[in-house]
Formats: C-alpha cells, sequence, structure tokens
C-alpha cells in the first residue's frame, strides 16, 4: 500500500513538476509583460502544488529523503510524468498547446482527486483546483486567439496542436500503483477521464477555428520512466546544483 | 499662451511642489517635468524588466524547490514592477510601445547593474542583498515625490523590494553558514557584486547632471555621493555579521564624521558599461529584443482575435 500510494502520489507531482520547469524558464523572455507574468505564476503554481505532493511522499517513503532529495536526485527513469508535459517551449503557440492539452486533463484530475479517501490529497486536490482552473482559462483563451487570430497564428497553433496530439492518450492510461490506488479509494481513475477531456478539448479547439487532429497514433511511456530526448537535458539544470554540491543546505 | 502666462503657471506649479502638493496626470505640468518624469521613471521600469534577466537566469538551477519558488516569484514582482511603472509612465502621454522602442534601439537607459552575468547561485544572494538594497536606498525617497502615479507606484514598489532584500541576504547568511564550498562561493559573489553595487547610486555628484533639477522636484532628496555613503554604512556591518570580508582594503570606520571611508570606485569601468560595452550589454538587449520579435505574431494574432470578437459582438447589436 506504502509503495503504491508513493508512486502514486509522484505520478500526479512530476507532471507539475516537469511543466513547472518547462514554464520557468520562459521567465523575461515571453511575448508581451503580461503574458511573462502569466507564464511565470502558473510556473509558481505548479511549483507549489509540487512541494505539497513531495513533502507527503517523504512522509510516506520515511527513509529521511526530503522533497529536494525526492524532486532533484532520482535518475531519469525513476521519473514518471507523462511525455507531454516535458516537450520543449518550441514557440508560444507549442507552450500554449502544451499548457492547453495538459490543463483540461489537470483540472478534471484535481476534481476526482478531491473526493480520494486520502485525506491529504483530497486537500491538495482542493487547494490546487482555483489555480488550476485559472491556468485552463489563461491557455484555452490563448488557443483560441491564436487559433482565431491571423493566418499566421492559425497556422502555428495548428501545428503545436499536430504535434502534442500524439501525447494526449498517454494522460490516461494507468500504471500498477494506479489501479491499485482506484481499488483503494484514494486514486482516480483516470481512464473514465477520457471521454470528457475530448469533449472538453474540442469544443475549444472549434471555437479556436482548428482542426481535430485524426492521427490515431500515440506516444507513450513517461509513466513508465521512458522519456523522449529532450528530458534529459531539462534533469540537467533542474538537478545541477543537488547533483554539482550534494548534502547541502541552501 | 503668453509667455507671461507660461511663467505664471510655471511659478503656481512650483509652487504647489513646494508646499509638497501631488501633481497628477492631468494637471498643467512644464514640458521639461514631463520628458524629465518620462526619463526617469522609463528607465525605472526598463530596469526592473532588463533586471529580471539574470536572475531568471537561475529559475530553472535553483538548489531547493523552495528556493525556486521564492525565485519565481521575486521575478514575477520585477515584471509587475515593471507594469505599473510604465503604466504611471504612460500618463505622461506616451505609449509602452513608444516606451520599449527606446529601449531597443538604446535610446533608453537601464540600470547598468544588470550587465554583469549571474555565474553561480550566490549570485542570487548579492543581488537581492546588495542590489536591491541599493536600489531601495535611492527608491525610498521617490515615495515622496512630486509625481502623484510614480509615488503611489513606488510605495508598492519598495514594500516588495525590501521582501526581497531580505530574502537575499537570507540566502547569503545560509551559504556564509553552510560548507567550505559554500561560504567561498557567497564571498565570491560579494566581490564580485560590490564595487558594481556602489556604482549602482549613479557617479559622483560632481558628474551628475540631472541631480539640481531633480532636487527641486523631488524626484531626488539625497544626491549621489550622500546615498552611496548611507548604502556603505548600512551593509558593511550585515557583511561582517554573517563573516564575510567587503573587497575594499581602503575600508575603514572612521569615528569623527561617523561613517566609513571607502577605496576609489573604478568609474572607468562605470561609464564602459554606462556606454554599452559591460560583460553582457549585448545579451541583455538581444533577449529583450529577440522576445519582442519573437512575439510579435502573438501580439497580433491577440490584436485580430479582439478586433473579430468586436464585430461578432456589435453585428450582434444591429
Amino acid at each position: 500500500m506504502k509503495d503504491n500510494l508513493y508512486k502514486y502520489i509522484l505520478g500526479i507531482a512530476d507532471n507539475s513538476l516537469i511543466l513547472g520547469q518547462r514554464m520557468g524558464s520562459l521567465t523575461g523572455h515571453g511575448p508581451s509583460l503580461e503574458t511573462d507574468i502569466a507564464c511565470t505564476n502558473i510556473s509558481l503554481d505548479l511549483f507549489g502544488q509540487v512541494r505539497s505532493y513531495y513533502q507527503y511522499a517523504a512522509k510516506i517513503a520515511g527513509d529521511g529523503r526530503t522533497e529536494d532529495d525526492i524532486a532533484m536526485l532520482r535518475k531519469e527513469r525513476e521519473y514518471v510524468n507523462v511525455l507531454l508535459v516535458e516537450q520543449p517551449n518550441t514557440d508560444f503557440a507549442y507552450t500554449m498547446a502544451r499548457q492547453f492539452l495538459f490543463d483540461v486533463y489537470h483540472l478534471l484530475l484535481l476534481n476526482e482527486l478531491q473526493k480520494s479517501k486520502d485525506l491529504t490529497l483530497s486537500a491538495i486536490a482542493s487547494k490546487s483546483i482555483k489555480e488550476v482552473s485559472y491556468h485552463q482559462r489563461f491557455s484555452s483563451d490563448w488557443i483560441k486567439r491564436l487559433g482565431d487570430g491571423t493566418d499566421l497564428s492559425h497556422q502555428k497553433m495548428q501545428d503545436a496542436i499536430d504535434a502534442l496530439w500524439a501525447y494526449t492518450d498517454e494522460l490516461f492510461h494507468q500504471t500498477q500503483a494506479d489501479k491499485v490506488m482506484v481499488k483503494e479509494g484514494v486514486g482516480v481513475d483516470v481512464t473514465k477521464l477520457k471521454e470528457t477531456y475530448y469533449k472538453q478539448v474540442n469544443e475549444v479547439l472549434e471555437e479556436a477555428t482548428l482542426n481535430i487532429p485524426e492521427s490515431k497514433y500515440f506516444q507513450k511511456g513517461g509513466k513508465e520512466g521512458i522519456h523522449t530526448e529532450h528530458m534529459g537535458y531539462l534533469l540537467s539544470d533542474l538537478q545541477y546544483m543537488q547533483r554539482t554540491y550534494p548534502n547541502m543546505e541552501w | 499662451m503668453s509667455e507671461e502666462q507660461i511663467k505664471n503657471l510655471e511659478a503656481q506649479f512650483e509652487a504647489r511642489i513646494a508646499r509638497d502638493e501631488k501633481i497628477e496626470a492631468k494637471d498643467w505640468m512644464p514640458e521639461k517635468y514631463r520628458q524629465t518624469h518620462i526619463r526617469q521613471m522609463s528607465q525605472h521600469a526598463h530596469s526592473e524588466i532588463v533586471g529580471m534577466l539574470p536572475e531568471g537566469n537561475w529559475i530553472t538551477r535553483a538548489p531547493s524547490l523552495r528556493r525556486k519558488v521564492a525565485l519565481l516569484a521575486k521575478v514575477q514582482d520585477e515584471a509587475g514592477h515593471g507594469l505599473y511603472l510604465y503604466s504611471a509612465c504612460e500618463t505622461l502621454g506616451i505609449s509602452r510601445d513608444e516606451l520599449y522602442d527606446q529601449l531597443h534601439s538604446g535610446k533608453a537607459k537601464y540600470s547598468s547593474i544588470f550587465n554583469y552575468p549571474t555565474v553561480t547561485w550566490a549570485d542570487m544572494g548579492a543581488i537581492g542583498w546588495l542590489v536591491d538594497g541599493a536600489a531601495i536606498i535611492n527608491q525610498v525617497p521617490l515615495c515622496n515625490t512630486s509625481y502623484g502615479p510614480y509615488a503611489r507606484a513606488m510605495v508598492r514598489v519598495c514594500k516588495e523590494e525590501s521582501f526581497h532584500q531580505r530574502q537575499g541576504y537570507e540566502i547569503m547568511i545560509k551559504l556564509a553558514n553552510g560548507t567550505p564550498e559554500q561560504k567561498e562561493m557567497a564571498q565570491d559573489a560579494l566581490n564580485r557584486w560590490w564595487w558594481p553595487s556602489l556604482m549602482m547610486l549613479g557617479p559622483t555628484d560632481a558628474e551628475s547632471i540631472h541631480t539640481e533639477q531633480s532636487m527641486k522636484w523631488k524626484l531626488k532628496r539625497k544626491s549621489n555621493d550622500e546615498l552611496r555613503q548611507q548604502f556603505i554604512d548600512q551593509t558593511v556591518p550585515q557583511a561582517d555579521l554573517i563573516g564575510l570580508t567587503i573587497p575594499d582594503p581602503d575600508l575603514k570606520w572612521n569615528e569623527e564624521k561617523g561613517s566609513y571611508d571607502f577605496g576609489e570606485i573604478n568609474w572607468d569601468e562605470f561609464w564602459q558599461v554606462v556606454k554599452g560595452h559591460g560583460p553582457c550589454n549585448k545579451e541583455r538587449m538581444n533577449a529583450r529584443v529577440g522576445a519582442w520579435e519573437r512575439g510579435e505574431w502573438v501580439r497580433d494574432a491577440a490584436m485580430a482575435y479582439a478586433e473579430k470578437q468586436q464585430q461578432k459582438k456589435e453585428k450582434q447589436v444591429v
């Protein structure tokens, strides 16, 4: 039970960690001051959530590791985030498409996680929902603005959606730990979120005058720790200080 | 308006300032007052925006989650300061796009300190402690400056800056009390940031061209040299407290004047950086101009979308 719970927490938290890292690296380089503030804020929210999850995971693991050890001292194969969130900040269309495709899932997940028998997880979910609702509003608005903006922005947003679509299906895969936790009444059955997810996503894409990708070819692996080639570089930054200066307090 | 009428208005204007009244956006003001304020406020706004870059450089590499969150929040605050300083500046009849143009073309300046590189984590501590510390000394008097929108913006800016300063000092405390490697990192950062921080308070009074007029308009209450002395007197004991050494062999307490004597500042270095030849001037400008140019299609799309939405609304009304 404990081991599965630990893995289950990481399955949720790693997504926020990696997406937070991606969004944080944009700070100061966005298309406008307002979007800079918003993207930094999203990153900040995600890292705030990450801290709550890892502090809880550290308690469950009970082996003396801290939130930072869990966040920064695992091997790449031990991170279980979905492939979607590690995709690079190719341009603002990709950044917003990645955010949107994750936000819709994230909000559905947290809504259900509030009902978890595990009171800590349920409390984190309740606290995060307000933040994530805002993320989803922000990213949906940008999908519409870019999709239904100029010809150029439409094309760029369509390209981003087409490219990232392949990573959406993985959101609804269950690991062994997920299945056990669902049975225990702790975890969320993500397979049941899939229909609503695509319905909500498609509504926004339609309003944004974008085509809903028809491809049935999907990528997966992140939940089992098999990542895209982007991940190693992201972790090099994330882990740099902890690896270079081990066992120190900051 | 006749020359005499203008003189009359000017006299009334100066009298209002002398009475400590606030000048508001719609009030009559001499053209020079407007221009001076646009220059100073936009320079301040640009400094906040360019200042995001050296610290943003460490967001992905912050050593702990707690530090990462604090750094993100700090850089976000700076973006916020930029936003309301630009807005305050716009009340003087210039657009944000024009102000950006001035920054991107090199016409407008920003604080030279941000042209130094952030090469270790300790630089996040040193910037908060020293750079924000010097900024506060510069900025607190501005909370009472004569131009209302600027004064009000500065009240908020200063509150947040003093929080940043404490946060930076706290990073330094942790490092100074840490392992020998961490302490060395802290000392190295102090060595590199000390002199640029002193320069940040501006050229010596003899060379400062704007001081006299600025004093009259309460854009300045103390001279650069007075502010610098205040900064040194305040900061040296803080360094002592955590066992770090100020990199100035001539630094000595002067009992008679009740403040520190300090060594010669390398003004050649200051002017070199101000003129665009510091270690990171080009990188900072490339980052700003690059972000702006890469973002053009995004801003165009947002405008086009807003127009379409507006047209839809109008159609519905008809």
